[in-house]
This record gives C-alpha cells, structure tokens and sequence, in this order.
C-alpha cells in the first residue's frame, strides 16, 4: 500500500464504490495472452523488457489463456490464426479485453488490398478494446493502449443497461439514491450538468 | 565440375534423346527439360552417379504458365563435391499435372513438394505427407495460379477487405 501510507490521522478503513474498488484492482494487474503473431511482437517484447517495463504498471505475460486478462493480437492474423486467436479468446476468463496493435491487427495493413490469407481486422472475429496504430508500434504506443485500456476500465460499472463504452453521467440524487445512465450529447445532458454542477461527473470513452 | 551442356549429353546418352531437352541460349542460365515420369531416375542418376553428385537439392518450386495451360516444377541442383550446378525443368498440362515425388532421393523435397501442392496444385505421386503446407486444410484453390480467385468467405469471415 506505498501510496496510502500515512495518509491517514486516525483510521484505517478506506470507504469506497465497490465498482471503484474492483475496477481499480482489475486495472492494476492487467496480465496479457503471451502470444507474438509477426513483427509487431517484438515491439511488445521491448515493451515488456527492463528499459520500458510493462511490470511497474502489473502487466505480466500469462502463457495460459485461462490466466489472462487482456489479449494483446500483436500483428498480422492470417485466416489460419483468426480462428486460433478467436478459440483462445473464448477460452479466456471475463472480465478480458482485447488491444489490437498495428496496422495489420487494425484493418489488414499492408495485405489489405493483396493478402488472400490476411484477415482484414482482428475485430471481425473478437471484440476490440484498443487499437493500437503503428506498422509496428514503438513501445511508448503500446503503453498508451494500456493506459487507455485502464481508463476504460475505471469507467465500468455494475449497473444493468449502462454500456461501459459510451459516455456515461452519475447523478447524485441524495440520500442512497445515486443514477447512473447512458447518456447522449443531448440538451437534456446539458441541462443535467447545469442543475447538479458538483455532483455530475461525465466520464467519456477515451480508449479506442 | 560439368557444364549444363556436358551434363545434357550425358542425360541424353543414358535416357535417350527424347526424355531430355536443352535449353541453352536462356538469359540467366540455361536449364534441361525432362519428361514428367522420367524424374526420379534422372534424379537419382545425378544423385550418384561418379562426376555428377548432385548431392544438394537447392530449391524445388512451382510454376503457373497461364497462356500454355501448364505447369512446371523446377529442381535447383547443386554439388556440394564437385561443385557444379543444374537446372532441370518438368514442364506438365494443367489438367493432368502429377509427377512421381524426388522426396527418397533428397528429403528436402519433403517441404517444397507440399508447398508446390499448395500454391500450385501439382500433385507428387508417392510423396509421404501429401498435405497443404500453408494455407488451412480446408482452403479452397491454389493461390499462387495466374486465375486464382480467391474465395468469399473462409469459415464465416469475410476474406476481402
């Protein structure tokens, strides 16, 4: 607990939303499908390696699907390994995500117009959380995918019918009553920022 | 150490004129075009035989000729010994394109042999492990043909971009 310590005068209970408390925890262990498809996967060696040490923000290389949090498509996904990497993501526990590093991952690549065997898209056959732009990425890129990813993950929340995706709006009614909606760039939104200026706390989409 | 020509008319002189056919005056170099169910002896008499020792298949690959309807198989051959090199070509029609397998005369015919298949869709009689090699089992066409026409979807996903 290095950052919390003696921070507090007289107590040691933390209060805390416990969608809060588990989205912290989930953000801060991120462990990723240890599996290299092309040249993007070097980049994510580096990546993990001592000079930009994946490890300081808990992301780890897990070799087991059913170990892993986030699977990181790191390069081109032939038709071959689409159904590959669709069976691992499947075999992978929730919560899981998924970052799509580099051109190929993203829309094809170089193969889009030419590769036969290239799938156009690693999110034609799982969902993608992160794009990651590159041919391939530096590093420093992928970093910023995570840190992406953990702002997304901060913005879940255990209540039915929000989409953790788009923008959503807590209302503080007082008392126990706390609204957590979807909302749109409509006036009504507006309006809800103007009348609760200190409780509304909008938080958008910033990952993909 | 032989030349192209040298190694032609001793081909010639043991497989009969017929089997074999010099094509000297190509740009690059020049190569021997060999009757399709000739091969695995003609492959095995370079492999053996005294002053030939063509111990080394460098490179087995696939060709598509598209205006001739045909297809060929080339043999990069090199001697590691005597330290000469020969091209043979095997040229077939494309709706009966079989040979016999070299793949008991050099193992590294293994592999190339089913990339041949693969790409090309030049079957090998008697080879081990007849399979694809690249592209999924399933995979529909040869894709390195000159018609080739790739398929819509593969197992639900939409090939094209």
């Amino acid at each position: 607990m290095g950052l919390l310590d003696k921070k507090y005068q007289d107590s040691n209970i933390i209060i805390v939303s416990l969608e809060k408390a588990l989205n912290w925890a989930r953000k801060s262990s991120l462990w990723y499908m240890q599996f290299g498809l092309a040249c993007c996967a070097i980049e994510m060696m580096a990546t993990a390696a001592s000079r930009y040490d994946f490890d300081r923000f808990g992301i780890i290389p897990r070799s087991s699907p059913r170990q892993a949090d986030v699977m990181i498509v790191a390069g081109t996904v032939t038709l071959k390994m689409a159904t590959r990497v669709k069976r691992l993501y499947e075999q992978m526990s929730e919560p899981r995500y998924v970052i799509s590093m580099g051109s190929c991952s993203n829309c094809g690549g170089p193969y889009w117009e030419h590769g036969y065997h290239v799938l156009k898209g690693v999110d034609r056959v799982v969902p993608v959380d992160v794009y990651v732009p590159g041919c391939p990425p530096r590093p420093e890129a992928l970093l910023q995918g995570f840190l992406h990813l953990q702002k997304k993950i901060m913005n879940e929340t255990l209540v039915a019918g929000v989409d953790p995706d788009k923008a959503v709006v807590i209302q503080d009614k007082g008392g126990e009553r706390i609204d957590i909606t979807n909302v749109d760039d409509t006036d009504e939104h507006k309006k809800a920022q103007i009348e609760f200026p200190q409780q509304d706390v909008q938080r958008k989409k910033e990952g993909a | 150490m032989k030349t192209t020509e040298e190694l032609h008319q001793l081909l010639s002189e043991t497989f009969g004129d017929e089997t074999v056919t010099l094509k000297a005056d190509e740009k690059v170099a020049p190569w021997i075009v060999v009757k399709p169910d000739r091969i695995p002896d003609i492959a095995k008499f370079l492999r053996d035989g005294d002053g030939l020792r063509f111990d080394s298949l460098m490179c087995l690959s696939g060709v598509h000729y598209l205006k001739e309807n045909e297809l060929g198989v080339i043999y990069h051959l090199y001697s590691t010994t005597e330290k000469h090199k020969l091209i043979l070509k095997v040229i077939m029609p494309e709706h009966e394109a079989h040979l016999p397998s070299v793949e008991q005369i050099w193992k590294t015919a293994d592999w190339h042999e089913r990339e041949a298949f693969d790409m090309f869709g030049i079957r090998f009689d008697g080879h081990p492990d007849h399979r694809r090699i690249l592209c999924p089992d399933d995979w529909e066409g040869h894709p390195l043909r000159k018609d080739y026409q790739v398929q819509e979807f593969y197992r639900g996903m939409k090939v094209e971009y």
